[in-house]
C-alpha cells in the first residue's frame, strides 16, 4: 500500500499545483516594478512603501485587529460556556432551541446574518461602528467555537472531573483545575477559528458596520472591484505570509507536545 | 441557582443576536413597501394588541418575487451554479483525497496541513488571485497563446465559467476533508479481496472504494453545497453583469435598491430553500454517527 502509483502521484502534483499556483503568482507580482499586475518589468518593493504609507489601509487593518481580539476573545469564552451547557448541563427547558441555535448559524448564508442583524441595529437605534461588528461577529463565531470545543468535552474521561470534586473541588473549582487544562488545545483552537474567520468577514461586516469603521477586507472589497492592482498585492502577500508562518509553528508545536506526551508516557510504564 | 445563570449567558446572547433579528426580517418581509421605512419598531402597537398588527402583514413582497422574473431566475440560476460546481468540485477533490489517503502515512500530516493552509488564508485574497490569472492580459491568456493553443484571448472572466472556477478552488479543501478522512478508513484489504477474486483494478474502484467513501462523498458535496447557494464575493468579483445568484441579487436589493421589504423577502425564500439540503445533511450525518456506534 505504501507504493504510490503513478495516478496517485499525478492527482497529488495537479491539485495542489491548482491550490498554489495562483497565490504564488499573487507573491511574484507584488515584487513587480510595473503598475500593470499581469507584465513583469522588473524587481521591486516600492508597492510595500506605497502600502506602508497608505493611511486608510493601516487604519483598516487597525480596526480589522480590534475587532478580530475582541470578538474571538468574547466568542470563545460564550461559545466554551455554551458547549459545556450542551455536553455536561443535562437537560434544561429550550435545550432543543438552544442547540439549534449553536447549528444554524453555521449553515445561515452569510447575507442573511448580516441582514438581520442590520435590521436589529436599525430597530433599536444602535450606531453603526465597531462595536457592532464585535457584537455580530462574536455572534457567529461563538457557534463554532462552541462545536469545537464540545467535541473534545464528548471525548473526555468525566470521571476524572468526578474525582476533583470527591476529593473536595467546588465546581469552578474542578472546572479550572481539570477541565480547562484538558479542553485548552480546543479552546484555543476555537480562538484561533474564531479570529480568522473575523480577519476573513466581509459580508456581516459590511452589513453591521458604519462610515466611522472600515475593515481591511471592505477596504479590499472596494479596490479590487475596480480591478487587480499590485498594492492589494503586496497586502495579501503580507496576510498570506502571516497565516503560513502561524500554521506551520502551531503544526510544529502539536508535533513536539505530542512527542512530549508519548516520551511522558514511555516513561510512566518503565518505572 | 448558578447553572442556570451559565446556561442563561449563551442562551441570552444568541436569542438577542440570532433569533430575534431573525424575526425582525420575517416581520419585515411581510410589510408594505410604503409604510416599511424606518423606523420599523414601533410598529407594533400594544394598544391595538396582535390582531391589528397581523391584520397589517400580508404577502406583497413574495407576490412580487414571483411576478419579476429577476428573481426567481436568481434562485434558479443559484442552484445550477451550486449543483455544477459542487460536481466540479467533487471530481477535482475526489483524486486528490484517494492520492493522500494512498501516500505514504509518514507524508500525510504534511499534505493534510497543505490542504488546510489555504483554508486559513483569506477567501477575499483566494477569489482575487484569480482575477489577475483569468482576465484578458492575464496568465492563463498568456500562457495559452504562448502554446498556440489559441491566438485570441479568451474572455473567461466576468463570465460564469470564471464563476464555477472560483467556487471550485475556494470551496475544495471542504470537498477534499471529509471524502479523505472515508477513505484513510478504509481497509485496503476489501480492494485486494476485489481484485483477487477477479475484479479489473476499475471495477474495485467502482464496487468497493466509491461506496465505501460514500458518506464522505456526500458530506463534502453538502459543505459545499450549502455555502455556494447563498454566495456572494465569488459572483460579485468574477462573475459577470449577468450572473445571477440570490446572494448577490439580495446585496444589491439592500445596498443599491434599498427596498428592505423585498430584501427580507428574498431572504427567507432563500432560507427555506436551504432547509432542503441541511435538513437532509443533518440526516445523513445522523445516520453515519448511528452506523460508527
Amino acid at each position: 500500500m505504501n507504493r504510490m502509483s503513478w495516478f496517485n502521484a499525478v492527482s497529488l502534483t495537479l491539485g495542489f499545483a491548482f491550490l498554489y499556483i495562483p497565490m504564488v503568482i499573487l507573491v511574484i507580482f507584488s515584487f513587480n516594478e510595473s503598475k500593470l499586475v499581469t507584465v513583469w518589468a522588473g524587481f521591486s518593493t516600492k508597492w510595500y512603501g506605497e502600502l506602508l504609507q497608505n493611511e486608510a489601509f493601516l487604519n483598516a487593518a487597525w480596526v480589522t485587529l480590534k475587532v478580530a481580539v475582541f470578538s474571538s476573545t468574547l466568542a470563545t469564552v460564550l461559545g466554551t460556556i455554551a458547549a459545556y451547557v450542551l455536553v455536561r448541563g443535562g437537560r434544561f427547558m429550550g435545550r432543543t432551541l438552544f442547540s439549534g441555535m449553536i447549528y444554524a448559524p453555521l449553515v445561515m448564508p452569510e447575507v442573511i446574518t448580516g441582514l438581520s442583524l442590520l435590521l436589529l441595529f436599525i430597530g433599536i437605534g444602535l450606531d453603526r461602528g465597531v462595536f457592532t461588528i464585535v457584537l455580530a461577529h462574536t455572534t457567529f463565531a461563538m457557534c463554532y467555537v462552541s462545536v469545537v470545543v464540545s467535541s473534545r468535552l464528548v471525548t473526555f474521561d468525566r470521571s476524572l472531573e468526578e474525582a476533583a470534586l470527591d476529593l473536595g473541588c467546588s465546581a469552578s473549582e474542578a472546572f479550572r483545575l481539570v477541565t480547562l487544562p484538558i479542553i485548552a488545545p480546543a479552546v484555543i483552537s476555537g480562538w484561533l477559528l474564531a479570529f480568522t474567520l473575523s480577519l476573513d468577514d466581509l459580508v456581516i461586516a459590511s452589513f453591521t458596520s458604519g462610515p466611522s469603521a472600515t475593515t481591511l477586507p471592505i477596504k479590499i472589497f472596494s479596490a479590487v472591484r475596480l480591478g487587480v492592482s499590485p498594492e492589494i498585492n503586496a497586502l495579501s502577500t503580507i496576510m498570506i505570509a502571516i497565516v503560513t508562518v502561524g500554521v506551520i509553528t502551531a503544526s510544529l508545536v502539536t508535533k513536539h507536545q505530542v512527542a512530549k506526551q508519548k516520551r511522558e508516557e514511555m516513561e510512566a510504564v518503565r518505572t | 441557582m448558578r447553572r442556570y445563570f451559565l446556561i442563561a449567558i449563551p442562551y441570552v446572547w444568541l436569542l438577542a443576536l440570532f433569533l430575534v433579528p431573525f424575526a425582525i426580517v420575517l416581520k419585515i418581509s411581510l410589510s408594505d413597501a410604503a409604510i416599511a421605512r424606518p423606523p420599523y419598531f414601533p410598529q407594533f402597537d400594544w394598544a391595538e394588541g396582535i390582531r391589528a398588527f397581523i391584520a397589517e402583514l400580508d404577502f406583497e413582497n413574495f407576490v412580487f418575487l414571483t411576478e419579476d422574473d429577476l428573481y426567481w431566475k436568481a434562485y434558479l440560476s443559484s442552484l445550477k451554479i451550486a449543483l455544477i460546481s459542487t460536481f466540479f468540485t467533487l471530481l477535482a477533490g475526489y483524486p486528490i483525497a484517494y492520492g493522500m489517503a494512498r501516500a505514504p502515512a509518514e507524508w500525510r500530516p504534511t499534505l493534510m496541513m497543505l490542504v488546510i493552509l489555504p483554508f486559513w488564508t483569506s477567501f477575499l485574497i483566494r477569489v482575487y488571485a484569480w482575477m489577475g490569472i483569468l482576465s484578458n492580459e492575464g496568465f492563463l491568456n498568456q500562457f495559452l497563446m504562448w502554446t498556440g493553443i489559441i491566438s485570441e484571448p479568451l474572455t473567461i472572466l466576468n463570465t460564469n465559467s470564471a464563476v464555477y472556477i472560483g467556487i471550485v478552488y475556494t470551496y475544495l479543501p471542504f470537498m477534499i476533508l471529509p471524502i479523505y478522512s472515508a477513505l484513510e478508513r478504509l481497509d485496503g484489504s476489501l480492494i485486494e479481496a476485489a481484485e483477487d477474486l477477479g475484479c479489473s483494478r476499475l471495477s474495485a474502484f467502482w464496487l468497493v472504494t466509491i461506496p465505501l467513501s460514500k458518506n464522505g462523498i456526500i458530506a463534502g458535496s453538502f459543505l459545499v453545497f450549502i455555502p455556494v447557494l447563498g454566495e456572494f464575493v465569488i459572483p460579485s468579483l468574477l462573475g459577470g453583469s449577468n450572473t445571477l445568484m440570490i446572494g448577490k441579487v439580495l446585496w444589491e436589493e439592500f445596498f443599491s435598491n434599498r427596498d428592505w421589504p423585498v430584501a427580507s423577502a428574498v431572504a427567507v425564500v432563500l432560507l427555506l430553500l436551504l432547509v432542503i439540503p441541511i435538513v437532509l445533511f443533518q440526516r445523513n450525518q445522523q445516520k453515519q454517527q448511528e452506523a460508527e456506534q
